[in-house]
């Protein structure tokens, strides 16, 4: 009796608070993980095509930056820019600092993944290409980007679900995303373990949907090679 | 059509071409032979700037270039001089993204800027040429390798180059799909066409070509018509490499 009495009370809990933290999920992590994952493949892409073509001054910029993004962790990132950068004077609004720091990781991971797919490209493709009189810009563009294009998309979806879950370590910026919501509640009615499983809940239906999306796609640009 | 005087190509220390001259007239065929790592690859990647050499001169048509170890060429006038010639590949590196019919029209619609419609009507004739009409919307993996190398050919045909080159085009065929890349290219030779190829195909060579090529170790040891290699060469190098060849053909 007892027993039935607290899986209701549960069960209510979990129905009250699912709508609370799914909209958490659907006002800042969804977009968050939209506009930065868009951002970084932007920055990626400029930075791959920076080492690639080996642009002077441009290129050890570029290596520079990766070289920190990647050998530092995210949440200090985060930290430098939400609560370092205001002592210096620049005062950015949490989910700006949320964009910009996820933007910056992003554009560091995907620009060694869009570099690698560029590089697996075999060198006959651009001695074609450059045997009809291409410039090495047109034998990008035309050529080897197309090509790329679909070696990257398997790796780049992976980072895309990478970034959805690391949008949580933005609870810690206080931005008030899905995560941060389920802390809050957890807070507030002392039953944390049946709230964090349901934050992991609602993570595990966005990366599945996402997973859905990216099996379609890997489908529609494979359909001209070989198996 | 082609005058190449004392080409030198040098891989980090590793002479590979020693002075190379040449000319090929217009309407020709040379055939270039001789040993593996004898630099023949070397020497056409070098007659289209895949490779820069090292000293020398390369004429083709009225167009010349010359080569000196400092001297960087401006990737414009590079450029301008590769569209010269056209390259067929031993591993025909068509782009896989595309159909046929598309790699075709790819040269002329990006390098020479023609419109869609007029490229594809010019590639679907020269697929026509090559006896591959019907294959025109198919993409290379659904081609066997004979019909991947007629459809670089068309390719290469597709920019109207003064010279086509081609490296060992039929050596990753199947026996069987040998002859009718070897038909293609005679026809073009019969045309008019101007061609350097290197092959081990020596009936093709006997056949075709108006001059005969034999390179070993970066140098050309020998140079005649195929009856003068073939049948009356003296030099004892190409009577080995010539020996060699038959035992295993
Ligand atoms: N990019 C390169 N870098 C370094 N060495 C090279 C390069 N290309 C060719 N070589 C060397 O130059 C020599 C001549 O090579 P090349 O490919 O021109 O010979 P080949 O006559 O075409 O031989 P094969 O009949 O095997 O095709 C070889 O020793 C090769 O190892
Ligand atoms: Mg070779």
């Amino acid at each position: 009796m007892e027993l039935s009495a607290r899986a209701s009370d549960i069960l209510h809990l979990l129905l009250n608070s699912f709508w609370p933290i799914l909209k958490a999920g659907l006002a800042f992590t969804i977009p968050l993980t939209l506009i930065t994952f868009a951002l970084g493949l932007i920055l990626g892409f400029i930075i791959a095509i920076i080492r690639l073509f080996k642009i002077k001054v441009l290129k050890d910029i570029a290596y520079l930056y990766v070289w920190v993004i990647r050998g530092t962790p995210l949440l200090v990132q985060l930290f430098i820019l939400f609560y370092g950068l205001p002592s210096i004077g620049l005062i950015l609004d949490p989910f700006t600092a949320a964009v910009i720091g996820f933007t910056l990781n992003m554009g560091a991971y995907n620009s060694e993944i869009i570099r690698a797919a560029i590089d697996s490209i075999h060198k006959g493709q651009w001695e074609a290409a450059y045997s009809l009189g291409m410039t090495k810009a047109q034998a990008m563009r035309r050529i080897i980007i197309p090509q790329a294009m679909r070696v990257s998309i398997p790796p780049l979806s992976n980072s895309f679900i990478s970034l959805v879950k690391d949008t949580s370590l933005a609870a810690t910026i206080t931005v008030g995303e899905l995560f941060r919501k389920g802390q809050e509640i957890a807070a507030t009615n002392y039953e944390p373990f049946w709230i964090y499983i349901e934050v992991a809940v609602i993570y595990l239906i966005f990366c599945t949907i996402l997973n859905y999306f990216q099996s379609l796609m890997e489908k529609r640009t494979s359909r001209h090679l070989e198996q | 059509m082609i005058k190449v005087t004392d080409l030198y190509k040098a891989f980090k220390g590793n002479e590979v071409l020693k002075g190379i001259s040449l000319s090929v007239k217009k309407g020709e065929t040379a055939v270039i032979i001789g040993p593996s790592g004898s630099g023949k690859t070397t020497f056409l990647r070098c007659l289209n700037l895949l490779e820069v050499p090292d000293a020398g001169t390369i004429q083709i048509g009225d167009l010349s270039m010359s080569f000196s170890g400092n001297h960087r060429h401006r990737t414009r006038d590079v450029t301008n001089f590769r569209k010269r010639t056209g390259m067929v590949f031993q591993g025909y590196h068509l782009f896989p993204h595309k159909t046929a019919v598309e790699n075709v029209m790819e040269g002329p619609i990006v390098v020479q800027k023609q419109n869609k419609k007029e490229a594809r009507e010019r590639a679907l004739a020269l697929l026509e040429k090559v006896g591959l009409a019907e294959h025109a919307e198919k993409y290379p993996y659904q081609l066997s390798g004979g019909q991947e190398q007629r459809v670089g050919i068309a390719r290469a045909m597709a920019m109207n180059p003064d010279v086509l080159l081609f490296d060992e085009p039929t050596s990753a065929l199947d026996p069987e799909l040998v002859g009718e890349v070897l038909n293609v290219m005679k026809d073009l030779a019969e045309e008019g066409m101007t061609m350097v190829v290197v092959t081990h195909e020596m009936a093709f060579a006997r056949e075709v070509a108006n001059q005969v090529i034999f390179m070993d170790g970066g140098k050309i040891i020998e140079k005649g018509t195929p009856e003068d290699i073939f049948d009356r060469s003296e030099n004892e190098r190409t009577n080995q490499f010539l020996n060699r060849i038959k035992v295993r053909v």
